[in-house]
């Protein structure tokens, strides 16, 4: 039944395949990165292809009602000067009780705006890929987040993407604090593939005292994530292991299934 | 005919892919997302030679693994696997019956990601599994069953448009004339 041809098809696919697998980590980001530059083209032409309904739409905007924009526009900038200032007033403050203190100056946040292209294709991973690398200053473990927490960390960089490994995923482990009056510290793990807006709170003290809607945040231990990055909240607790530790459902605060724009932290400044 | 297909069916390998990783509608409401390529290797397996077979196992896992956090060459065997066996017992399979595709499809897609997270876990990587992932496992094969008819029809569409069609034989034959006489 197997002709000559089909055991050579065979031999050169098993070979290829083992060859593939027996690279060392670095060739293998690399040929990564290679095959995956062939679809830039095609991403950007859904790029542009999803702006085009944008640009029309701006094309036909009545002149009264960007007038109208523009006015609201100046008033919300007014306001925002105005609380720029008074935030400056209070940083300074807190610039200078920090220095009678002799704590460690708190760096502002260093951001950068990044646009999700793609998702994972396969079922078993959580992660997304963004229109950022590492000519944009991205390194590798880098947070990344949205206005309503953390989402998960850059984990492989290329020249003009990255790939942010997301919260649920099984590699991406976060260190988490409950704002409780004990401050239990816990490890976010994966949770179920299905629902991705929760994840699990594991390794919190036996004793621990959880209640539904308590907050979650970054605890800063790690070396990755900077302590107080909003996580989620609460929704119940378990002990397992006969009473050994705690374990938490947690609520994400992003909503991880309609990722659009992401922030990456620049410079995450660890305790 | 033959290179125009191996060309038809990588460029139908490289767009799926790309299809699956730019848009997540299926996961939206579904949970899951659909893979194509299993079902692309049973129209190769039936349809093309053991090059084209091999050059879709090969391309294809490779544009998938690219894309997703798998390790680069895990997709490459089980869809491999898939396209051999079928293409051993093409002889003996209704290839241009709708049922036979749909249970072909849906067999493929069961098998493959099956074998993939099989690799995964033998290498020692934790994909993110659960009973949730049941669900999935179903909506991959009930969807790869849906889409492998469908891309039979395609690729047969295909081959009409640009290959060169059969001349149609006639049964005119001029030896076979019959010449009447005046009377």
């Amino acid at each position: 039944m197997l002709k000559k041809k089909h055991y050579l098809a065979l031999g050169v696919v098993v070979l290829a395949a083992l060859l593939i697998f027996s690279l060392p980590p670095r060739a293998t980001s690399r040929l990564k990165l290679a095959v995956s530059s062939l679809f830039l083209p095609l991403f950007g032409l859904l790029n542009t292809a999803q702006q085009l309904p944008v640009t029309a739409a701006d094309t036909v905007m009545p002149r009264s009602a960007l007038l109208r924009e523009i006015g609201e526009l100046q008033r919300e900038n007014q306001q925002l000067n105005i609380q720029m200032r008074q935030a400056a007033a209070m940083a300074q403050e807190n610039d200078q009780l920090h220095a009678l203190l002799g704590w460690q100056r708190q760096m502002p946040w260093k951001l950068k705006l990044a646009n999700v292209v793609m998702r994972d294709p396969a079922n078993w991973w959580r992660t997304v890929q963004i229109d950022l690398g590492s000519r944009d200053g991205l390194r590798e473990n880098l947070p990344v987040l949205t206005p309503d927490g953390l989402i998960g960390r850059v984990i492989s960089v290329g020249l003009t993407r990255s790939q942010v490994v997301l919260l649920g995923d099984p590699y991406c482990r976060v260190s988490a604090l409950v704002e409780n009056p004990a401050h239990d510290i816990g490890l976010i793990t994966a949770s179920g593939p299905l629902d991705m807006s929760l994840v699990e709170l594991t390794y919190l003290s036996g004793n621990a005292v959880l209640k539904p809607g308590q907050n979650v945040v970054t605890s800063g231990e790690g070396g990755i994530y900077p302590r107080g990055i909003p996580i989620g909240q609460i929704v119940d607790s378990q002990t397992v292991e006969f009473g050994l530790y705690t374990e938490a459902r947690v609520k994400l605060s992003a909503d991880l299934g309609a990722l659009e724009q992401v922030w990456v932290l620049l410079n995450p400044q660890l305790n | 005919m033959n290179f125009l297909q191996t060309i038809l069916i990588l460029a139908a390998a490289f767009l799926a892919v790309f299809g699956e990783a730019a848009f997540p509608l299926l996961r939206h409401w579904l949970g899951a997302q659909v893979d194509l390529l299993p079902g692309l290797m049973v129209y190769t397996a039936l349809n093309a030679d053991i090059v084209t077979v091999s050059l879709l196992a090969v391309l294809g896992g490779m544009w998938f693994d690219a894309l997703s956090a798998n390790p680069p060459g895990v997709s490459i065997l089980p869809l491999f696997a898939i396209g051999f066996v079928i293409y051993l017992q093409r002889e003996l399979i209704l290839r241009e019956l709708p049922f036979a595709q749909f249970i072909l499809g849906a067999a493929a897609s069961a098998v493959a990601p099956a074998l993939c997270v099989l690799l995964l876990l033998t290498g020692g990587q934790e994909p993110l599994l659960g009973w949730g992932s049941l669900w999935q496992w179903l909506v991959m094969t009930a969807g790869g069953a849906v889409a492998t008819p469908l891309l039979f029809e395609f690729f047969h569409w295909c081959q009409h448009a640009l290959g060169y069609q059969p001349r149609t034989e006639t049964s005119f034959r001029p030896d076979r004339e019959i010449r009447r006489g005046r009377l």
